[in-house]
C-alpha cells in the first residue's frame, strides 16, 4: 500500500510510523492514494487560527471567536474545543464551559483577505477549485499529474505545507474519487490532518450514524429514526423503489450517498444563485415599528451589495429566527425585477406584517432569489407614475455614497431606533 | 318550505348564482346557496361574502319558506335531470333534510341553518344607471386582460370605473385597468346618473362575474354604486359586490402624449404574423421584435432551444414613415390588444425602450399603452 510522507514527500510503498527519509510522524497511506484526485480542503478553526497567528500572545490560550453582546461562538480553538465550546453555541454557556477563554470579535475583512489568498495558492493546483465557504473548498486535481510531476496527493500535501508557512494557518485535506468522500475524509482527521476515502467507502460508512451524512440535519434524522433507521448501513440495503416509498422523493439520492456514490463535479464558476443580508439583534425584539426599522437597513445593505454584483431582486425571502431558534422564511416573487431599497422594504414589510404577532424574534434577514441582471430592474412602471423619479433618486443617492460614503445620506427612517 | 319549479328555469337561475360559490371553502354555509319562496316567486341566494347574486324565478308555491343547500351538488343534479322535469323541493323545516324529486327520481339533502346564511346588504346606493349590455360588455372586454393579479398591489386587481374629460373636453365614462406592463382606457358617453360617481375599483372576479350575466342580455344593465359596493342588476339578476378599498394610480400622467411615429397595420395581418412568429418559442414571455423600415415591418422572435422565425410586412399592408426602429414586445400582451380591435391597428411609438400607444384606427373609444421588452 502506497504511502506519503506529508513532511518531505517521500512515496514508499511500506506504511510505517516514521519515515525513512526525514523521520517525521506525519504520513498517509491508501491502497488509492496515488491515484484519487478530488479533494476537499477545510482550514482548521480558521477565524481563531487567523486570530492566534495575528496575537503570538494566545498561541497557547484558549480562543473563542464570536460577538455580540448575545452573540453565539462563530469559532473556537482547538484549546477552547477541549473544554466542550463548539460553533454555534451562545456565548454565555461558552463562558461557563471555559471561563479563561480570551474572547475576540470576528473581524471579516481580515478573514476574507486570508481566505482570498489560501485560494490563490489552491489555484496554483488546478483551475477546478469551488470555493464553498470562507474556509471551505473543493478541488479536482484531475489529470493535474503530468503538468506537476507529481500525484494529486502529493500536491495536496506541498499545499498544505505552503499555507502553515505562507498564511500561518493549518488545513485539513480529504482525498477521494468524487466530492461527497473527499468532504467526509477532510472530517475524519483535523486539524492538520490528511485523510483518504476510495472503494472502502460503503464498508467504512455502513457503522457510521445517519448524521454523518450532509443534509441530514437534526429533524431529518429524527424522522429516520422513526422508522427505525439510525445507522448508513442501514440505507445503503435500500434500494430505490424501497427508498422512494420510505423516504419520499429524496429517499433514492439520499441512498446513494449512504453508498459513497456522488456525481456532483466542481464547479470553479457557480453561478450567484442569491444575495441576502441578516442581521442578529442585540435583543429580541417583537414590536412591528423595531423589527422595521432593522428591516429597512437590512433592505439597505441589500440593495447596494446588489447593485455591487450587478443584479437585481426577481423575488424576495424574509427570514426570521425566533428568540428560540425557529426558523422561519417567507418567499415572494417580484413583479419586475429591482435593486431599489424602497421597493425591496415594502415587500419585506409586507411579508414581515403577517409574522408580526408578538413572537419575539433575534434574527432578521431578507434574500434576494431569483437573481435578475441589473439591465432588467425597475423598467417603467404603468402602474406608478412615480418609478421613474424613485429610479432617478436611487441614482443620485448611489452617487453621493460612492463619493463621500455611504453615510453621507439615507433616509430618515434608518436613523431610528 | 315546499315549491315546484321548472328544470329548465331552475338550472339556468342556478348556473348564475352557483358559479359565485368558491370551490375551496372554509366557511361550510359559503358553499350553500339559500332560497327562499315566497308567493309563487323564487329567490336564489349565493354569496362569497365579497359578492352576492340573487336571482328571482317564477315557481309554484306550496309552502312558503326557505332552506339553505350545497350549490354545487344542487346544481349538478338539477343539471342531470331530464329535459323538461318538474323538480319538487321539500323542506319541512329545522334540520330535516331538503328532498328533491324530480319524476322517480329522488334526493335528500344536508341543509345548514337559515339563520347561518350570510346576508350581504348594499347600504344605500347613492348613484344609479343605465348601460346597454352590449355597451358595458365592450368595455370589460377591452380593458379586462390588462387587470394584475399581482396580491401586493391589491388596488390593481380591478376595473377602474369612473368619470374624466374627454380629448374634447366633454365628461366620460371611464373604464381602466393596468398591470404595470400594459393599461387598456375604455370611454364611452356618460350616461344619465354617473355625472357624480365615485372613482370605484370593480374587482377582478365581479367583473368576471358580472361579464357571464351580460353574456346572454341585450337589455339594459343598471349599475348603481356607492363608494364600498356596486350592483348590477339585469332583468331577474342581482349582482350586488364590495369595492376594492385602495387608490387607482394617476394613470394618466404614465400616457405618452408626444409618440409620434405612427404605424397602421391590418389587424388580421398583424395578429397571424405575430402568432406565426412567436410559434418558434413556447416560452410565453420570449418578445416579438419589430423592425420598422419605409412601409415595412420585419417581425421576428427567436429561442435559444429551437431557432427563430420573421415574417415581413410591406407596402401594401403596412404605412409607416417615420425613421427606422426596432422594438420587442411579449407576443401575448399584443395578441390580447389586438383581440379587441377590428380592422386597423394604430401604434404611436416614441423609441424601442419608451411606451407604446395602441389603437384601434376605427374606434376612438379605446387607447392601449404596452411597454417594451428588451429585445
Amino acid at each position: 500500500m502506497p504511502s506519503l510522507c506529508r513532511s518531505c514527500d517521500a512515496v514508499s510503498d511500506s506504511p510505517g510510523r516514521l519515515c525513512v527519509l526525514c523521520g517525521s510522524r506525519l504520513s498517509v497511506s491508501h491502497a488509492e492514494l496515488l491515484t484519487l484526485a478530488i479533494a476537499h480542503v477545510d482550514c482548521d478553526a480558521f477565524y481563531a487560527s487567523v486570530e492566534k497567528r495575528d496575537r503570538p500572545e494566545l498561541a497557547a490560550k484558549p480562543l473563542i471567536v464570536g460577538g455580540g453582546q448575545r452573540g453565539v461562538v462563530t469559532t473556537a480553538c482547538y484549546i477552547a474545543r477541549l473544554s466542550g465550546v463548539r460553533s454555534a453555541m451562545p456565548m454565555f454557556k461558552a463562558v461557563k464551559l471555559c471561563p479563561e477563554a480570551v474572547i475576540l470579535p470576528p473581524d471579516m475583512a481580515k478573514y476574507a483577505v486570508e481566505s482570498r489568498r489560501i485560494r490563490a495558492l489552491m489555484r496554483d493546483l488546478t483551475p477546478l477549485v469551488e470555493p464553498l465557504s470562507i474556509d471551505e473548498a473543493a478541488l479536482d486535481l484531475s489529470g493535474t499529474e503530468a503538468l506537476h510531476r507529481a500525484p494529486p496527493a502529493v500536491m495536496l500535501a506541498r499545499l498544505a505545507r505552503r499555507v502553515e508557512s505562507e498564511i500561518g494557518v493549518t488545513i485539513s485535506i480529504g482525498l477521494g474519487p468524487n466530492r461527497l468522500l473527499a468532504k467526509l475524509a477532510a472530517e475524519r482527521d483535523k486539524p492538520r490532518g490528511f485523510s483518504v476515502i476510495g472503494a472502502e467507502a460503503a464498508a467504512l460508512l455502513a457503522p457510521e450514524p445517519i448524521s454523518l451524512l450532509p443534509g441530514m440535519g437534526p429533524a431529518a434524522t429524527a424522522r429516520l429514526a422513526g422508522i427505525g433507521l439510525t445507522r448508513i448501513g442501514q440505507l445503503q440495503a435500500l434500494d430505490d423503489g424501497a427508498a422512494l416509498r420510505l423516504l419520499g422523493t429524496d429517499g433514492p439520492a439520499l441512498v446513494h450517498r449512504a453508498r459513497g456514490e456522488d456525481s456532483r463535479r466542481v464547479e470553479p464558476f457557480r453561478e450567484t444563485k442569491s444575495v441576502s443580508a441578516e442581521t442578529t439583534f442585540a435583543r429580541d425584539l417583537s414590536g412591528v415599528a423595531e423589527l422595521e426599522a432593522v428591516l429597512w437597513r437590512i433592505a439597505e445593505k441589500l440593495a447596494a451589495r446588489l447593485r455591487a454584483g450587478g443584479w437585481a431582486a426577481g423575488g424576495l425571502t424574509l427570514k426570521l429566527k425566533t428568540g428560540r431558534h425557529v426558523l422561519r422564511t417567507r418567499s415572494q416573487r417580484l413583479a419586475t425585477p429591482t435593486a431599489l431599497p424602497d421597493l425591496l422594504f415594502a415587500t419585506g414589510r409586507s411579508m414581515l406584517a403577517r409574522e408580526t404577532d408578538g413572537t419575539a424574534f433575534r434574527l432578521l434577514g431578507l434574500g434576494a432569489q431569483p437573481l435578475r441582471p441589473a439591465a432588467d430592474a425597475d423598467p417603467i412602471d404603468l402602474a406608478d407614475p412615480d418609478a421613474a423619479r424613485r429610479v432617478a433618486r436611487q441614482k443620485a443617492v448611489d452617487k453621493l455614497r460612492d463619493r463621500f460614503g455611504a453615510t453621507i445620506i439615507g433616509r430618515g427612517r434608518g436613523l431610528k431606533a | 318550505m315546499k315549491f315546484k319549479a321548472e328544470r329548465a328555469v331552475l338550472l339556468k337561475a342556478l348556473a348564475h348564482v352557483q358559479s359565485v360559490v368558491e370551490k375551496r371553502n372554509t366557511i361550510p354555509i359559503l358553499a350553500n346557496l339559500m332560497m327562499s319562496v315566497k308567493d309563487g316567486t323564487l329567490t336564489l341566494t349565493a354569496t362569497d361574502m365579497e359578492i352576492a347574486i340573487v336571482e328571482q324565478i317564477a315557481a309554484t308555491t306550496l309552502q312558503d319558506g326557505a332552506a339553505t343547500a350545497p350549490a354545487a351538488t344542487l346544481y349538478e343534479i338539477v343539471r342531470k335531470l331530464p329535459e323538461g322535469a318538474e323538480v319538487e323541493f321539500n323542506h319541512p323545516g329545522g334540520d330535516a333534510p331538503l328532498a328533491l324529486r324530480a319524476g322517480r327520481y329522488a334526493t335528500s339533502l344536508m341543509v345548514l341553518p337559515v339563520d347561518d346564511f350570510p346576508s350581504m346588504t348594499a347600504g344605500s346606493l347613492a348613484h344609479s344607471f343605465r348601460l346597454p349590455a352590449q355597451l358595458l360588455r365592450g368595455m370589460i372586454d377591452r380593458t379586462r386582460f390588462a387587470i394584475s393579479t399581482e396580491e401586493t398591489r391589491y388596488y390593481l386587481n380591478g376595473i377602474y370605473l369612473h368619470t374624466a374629460a374627454g380629448s374634447d373636453g366633454v365628461k366620460m365614462l371611464r373604464a381602466v385597468a393596468t398591470d404595470g406592463h400594459r393599461l387598456a382606457r375604455v370611454e364611452e358617453p356618460l350616461p344619465e346618473g354617473a355625472e357624480a360617481i365615485p372613482g370605484v375599483i370593480i374587482p377582478r372576479k365581479t367583473v368576471a362575474e358580472a361579464r357571464k350575466l351580460l353574456d346572454e342580455s341585450q337589455e339594459d344593465v343598471e349599475i348603481a354604486l356607492s363608494e364600498t359596493r356596486i350592483q348590477f342588476t339585469l332583468g331577474t339578476v342581482r349582482l350586488t359586490s364590495k369595492l376594492i378599498d385602495g387608490t387607482f394610480p394617476e394613470y394618466e400622467r404614465v400616457i405618452p402624449r408626444d409618440n409620434d411615429k405612427i404605424l397602421r397595420v391590418g389587424k388580421k395581418d398583424f395578429a397571424e404574423a405575430v402568432a406565426r412568429v412567436s410559434a418558434i418559442s413556447t416560452e410565453r414571455s420570449r418578445p416579438v421584435k419589430l423592425a420598422l423600415g419605409p412601409d415595412l415591418l420585419t417581425l421576428s422572435a427567436a429561442s435559444p432551444e429551437q431557432g427563430s422565425a420573421t415574417e415581413e410586412l410591406d407596402g401594401g399592408r403596412v404605412t409607416y414613415a417615420s425613421a427606422p426602429l426596432e422594438i420587442g414586445f411579449q407576443a401575448r400582451y399584443l395578441n390580447d390588444i389586438t383581440d379587441q380591435i377590428g380592422g386597423e391597428v394604430e401604434f404611436l411609438f416614441s423609441d424601442g425602450s419608451a411606451p407604446t400607444v395602441v389603437r384601434d384606427a376605427g374606434d376612438a373609444s379605446a387607447l392601449y399603452v404596452l411597454m417594451p421588452m428588451r429585445v
